[in-house]
């Protein structure tokens, strides 16, 4: 029986290359190159793959911040490009994002409690008390203390700051979080700080996860199913404990050859 | 561990202080600032009470008082051609001119930021649209454009001050533009959007308070500037009309005087003069409190080298060198000292390494646990300030290098001691073809003829794998991969054949694959030509990759070292067992990751004893009394921890 909550059929996202003044317009660039994925609710996918292969741009148009070029994507049977451009809000009741950079997807010049309250507000109208509970509820469930609100972003650590763009996540209480890249920036002990939260946080709440990252181990810990892009393309999908165990596609075997291990063991 | 649990180790950054004095507090602390504020304060104060101060009538002629000299009873600043009070036509005139300048940049400041945050908002044909607008405003020259407009509207103040504001209203779209840009594509616009925001509220309440200071600081500093416009179209006769004055007009009817009664233009002049002094004072001020970097003074000059305690004091306690004196590079007791403010961060302290001849030795640690700082000290290129060495030796075969003089360690740095950075763009001159910058590098070390230098240069742009070298050394930097780039940081290292190349996380910034095939790269080159190296990294990947052998770092201190095979299959010390735990291995998908709780320390306030003793599972109360020492645990291998050996 699967349940699937996202679905990407043939999407493709194309950017036009810069212009000559004179002479021909070159052909525009192919970010992402026919796209198919079925996610399933409750479950993480992790999709892997280099600088520049395409995995932020998917990630934009699953939550509507860019539109496809071609293709369908779905949420719960419902267009998402459709949906923002018409219904942004139910859209963003249901996919939410956390970011790469902790600290850049947090407004230098907004309180937590503000950054927080504005998903509980524009999204599901709370008024002032019921965002203020809410907020201490978000607070908890990150593992930040609650007086930490009323500070503003620089004064918290990488780890500290993710873990506020995941609560923002949170309070849209969308179901499917799209994660691009949320560890690559915190140092490996803060990184498994926030691997633990983002796995309690799924078993807790239910979350569908789609996880992007560049370290295949990250992915590995994290992903039932994983993905494998390259130059827009995903070159191969299988479950997390088979697809580095037994990679069929040569890329997936150079990805697994060039990935270092901390300590080379015989067992290992 | 259960995160909840986590929640009573996270202490938020006491590094920053809460209660940070405010942007007025600030401002006033600049003298040049606030004598600008009391100026123009005063010069406001009189403007505004004009209305209630005993003045006379402004525009009553009385000619038979005509251009009385200043200091006449009943006219302290003498009258005009036709007799008017000075005095009372100057503190009007004042208020007229500052009114009409103030309104017009506010004016000039809300069109210009609506059509720059527009354009950057939108985008798309909007934005080419409004900037070709503004693009052709600007091409005309800036007072020719107002004497277009003000002679197309006819003269008066009204039409001058209109004609003001349009060519002021460039300057603002453009800056505002060029601002909300860089912060409409940042992560938080986006994440705005994801929370429901409209487009109006992103503007007005994510994108406008970002672009504020900005705003604030343009318009500062053009106040001053159209108050002298708009003084100076009236100074033509096409602004202020008779027999209202502001400044430039009173200036205008004192030009044709200035032989027999100079007063009359000179005064005005000097009150105009007051204010642009007033107004860009506080422009200045203004623009050091709210833009740091943009600071007039610009940054504070740092030395052309770190500085350090006399040598003497620094080999204070240390035992003779020995066989360290024979060492591409021994390191003994450094300490590096940043000192900000009032507080002292001790991002080195203590530290410990020596690298033989041909040996590969890595420093691994999170960021922030001085691994940078310990490169950098070697060859003095710490900043000084904030940065000093208070203690400890560096010897390079025996030579002490923090005490070595300038032109010696410049001689050093890249002939003998090289560095490869983890950013190989803030290395290479961008405007530079990379040939010649490797050249160039050969010719100053090694006096070799510029044909053979360049010649030498390809060589080393084909040893480290450029395809086809000859045609790439004409590249520029820009027009390689990062991975070419970082293989160009490298050629330029091995250029002179140094006896120690230091990378600090080399390949940190480089795809997997890419990160493959450089490091397979540093270590054919290191066994090729004997070079020994210092290697930087916070992945144990890519330090076991690399490494003969490894010194983990935590809050300035070496707390564990020793064969790389040793450290990572064996850590002794429970900060590296810990670290090692949260790193998740291919392959072991079973095993999951196990954080440590809490943060590393800040080195201003390091704990007493162990530095590890709040996040670490086995402390016990003697952890936090006294110096721990790095012991040895086994032979070389050594570890910074009293319970090593209990069971
Ligand atoms: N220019 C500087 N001014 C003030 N403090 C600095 C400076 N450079 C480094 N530090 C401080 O020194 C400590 C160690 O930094 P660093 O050596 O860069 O760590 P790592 O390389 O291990 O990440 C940090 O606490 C950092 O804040
Ligand atoms: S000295 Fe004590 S606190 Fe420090 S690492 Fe060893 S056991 Fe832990
Ligand atoms: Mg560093």
């Amino acid at each position: 029986m699967t349940d699937i909550i996202l679905r990407a059929d043939a999407v493709v996202r194309e950017f036009p290359r810069g212009r000559r003044l004179f002479g021909p317009r070159s052909p525009a660039l192919r970010a992402v190159d026919g796209v198919s994925l079925a996610i399933n609710r409750g479950q993480t996918i992790g999709i892997v793959g280099e600088s520049g292969c395409g995995k932020s741009t998917l990630a934009r148009m699953m939550v509507g911040l860019l539109e496809p070029s071609a293709g369908r994507l779905e949420i719960d049977g419902q267009s998402i490009p459709a949906l923002a451009r018409h219904d942004r809000r139910s859209l963003h009741r249901r996919v939410q994002m956390v970011f790469q950079d902790p600290l850049g997807s947090l407004n230098p010049r907004k309180t937590v409690r503000e950054i927080l309250a504005a998903p509980l507000r524009a999204l599901h109208g709370m008024d002032r008390t019921a965002c203020n509970k809410r907020v201490a509820e978000l607070m908890d469930l990150v593992s930040l203390r609650a007086d930490f609100a009323d500070r503003y972003p620089h004064e918290f650590s990488g780890g500290q700051s993710q873990r506020i763009g995941i609560a923002r996540a949170l309070a849209a209480q969308a179901e499917v979080i799209v994660l691009d890249e949320p560890v690559s920036a915190l140092d490996v002990s803060v990184q498994a700080q926030v691997l633990i939260l983002l796995a309690e946080l799924q078993t807790r709440l239910g979350l569908t996860y789609i996880f992007i990252s560049h370290d295949l181990a990250v992915v590995e810990t994290i992903a039932h199913e994983v993905a494998v892009m390259n130059h827009g393309q995903i070159v191969e999908q299988a479950p997390a404990e088979r697809i580095f165990a037994d990679p069929q596609h040569e890329y997936t075997r150079l990805l697994l050859a060039s990935a270092l291990r901390a300590a080379p063991r015989s067992s290992g | 561990m259960s995160a909840p649990a986590l929640n009573a180790t996270m202490p938020a950054r006491l590094s920053y202080p809460r209660d940070r004095p405010s942007a007025f507090a600030r401002l006033t602390q600049n003298r040049m600032a606030s004598f600008g504020l009391l100026l123009l304060s005063l010069i406001v104060v009189v403007v505004v009470a004009a209305p209630i101060l005993p003045l006379a009538p402004p525009h009553v002629a009385n000619v038979a008082q005509r251009l009385r000299p200043p200091l006449t009873p009943g006219h302290f600043l003498g009258t005009d051609q036709v007799g008017r009070d000075i005095l009372s036509r100057l503190i009007w005139g004042t208020r007229l001119s500052l009114a009409v300048g103030v309104f017009a940049a506010l004016i000039a400041s809300l069109i210009g930021s609506a059509i720059g945050l527009l354009a950057a908002f939108r985008g798309g044909w909007i934005d080419t649209l409004l900037m070709r607008g503004i693009d052709m405003l600007m091409a005309f020259p800036y007072l020719l454009l107002a004497l277009a407009i003000v002679a197309a509207l006819g003269p008066g103040l009204v039409n001058a001050m209109i004609a003001i504001t349009i060519v002021n209203v460039p300057f603002f779209a453009r800056g505002v533009r060029g601002a909300a840009l860089s912060i409409v594509r940042t992560d938080f616009m986006a994440a705005a959007r994801l929370s429901g925001l409209s487009d109006a509220r992103i503007v007005f309440w994510e994108l406008l308070p970002n672009v504020m200071p900005g705003i604030v600081i343009g318009l500062s500093t053009t106040i001053g500037w159209m108050i002298l416009e708009t003084a100076g179209l009236s100074f033509l006769g096409l602004g202020a009309q008779p027999p209202q004055a502001d400044l430039g007009g009173m200036l205008g009817e004192g030009r044709n005087l200035l032989q027999v009664a100079p007063h009359v233009a000179t005064i005005p002049g000097l009150v105009i003069l007051l204010l642009a002094i007033g107004i860009n004072l506080i422009g200045d001020g203004l623009r050091d409190v709210l833009d740091p970097k943009l600071k007039s003074g610009g940054l504070a000059r740092t030395h052309a080298r770190t500085d350090a305690v006399s040598l003497e004091e620094r080999s204070k306690g240390l035992p003779l060198p020995g066989a360290a004196a024979r060492l591409p590079l021994a390191i003994r007791g450094l300490r590096t000292h940043f000192r900000i403010g009032r507080a002292i961060y001790a991002a080195v302290d203590g530290v410990d390494m020596a690298i033989a001849p041909g040996e590969s030795v890595g420093i691994v640690g999170e960021s922030g646990s001085g691994k940078t700082v310990t490169a950098l000290s070697i060859l003095g290129l710490v900043a000084t300030p904030p940065g000093r060495i208070v203690g400890g030796e560096i010897l390079h075969y025996g030579e002490e290098l923090a005490s070595a003089t300038l032109s010696r360690l410049q001689e050093i740095r890249g002939r003998r001691i090289a560095y490869v950075f983890q950013d190989p763009q803030s290395t290479l001159n961008p405007l530079i073809r990379i040939g010649e910058q490797i050249a160039e590098s050969i010719r100053r070390h090694q006096g070799k003829s510029a044909a053979e230098a360049m010649r030498l240069a390809v060589a080393l742009l084909e040893s480290v794998h450029i395809p086809d070298p000859e045609h790439k050394a004409n590249a520029y930097p820009h027009e390689l991969s990062g991975g070419q780039r970082q293989r160009v940081g490298i050629a330029i290292a091995l250029a002179n054949d140094p006896e120690l190349i230091i990378a600090d996380e080399p390949t940190t910034a480089l795809d997997v694959t890419t990160q493959a095939q450089v490091l397979k790269l540093l270590n054919e080159l290191r066994r090729e030509r004997g070079a020994a190296l210092l290697f930087i990294s916070h992945d144990f990947g890519v330090i076991a990759a690399v490494c003969d052998r490894v010194h983990v770092m935590y809050g300035g201190r070496v707390v564990e070292s020793g064969p790389v095979a040793e450290v990572l299959e064996r850590p002794r010390h429970p900060y590296t067992q810990r670290l090692l735990a949260c790193v998740p291995e291919l392959g072991r998908r079973g095993r999951q990751v196990t954080p440590i709780p809490g943060l590393p320390p800040s080195t201003d306030a390091l704990p007493p004893g162990c530095a590890f003793a709040p996040r670490c599972h086995r402390a016990a109360p003697r952890c936090s009394i006294g110096e721990i020492t790095l012991d040895a645990v086994e032979s070389d291998h050594y570890a910074r921890c009293i319970r090593v050996n209990d069971a």
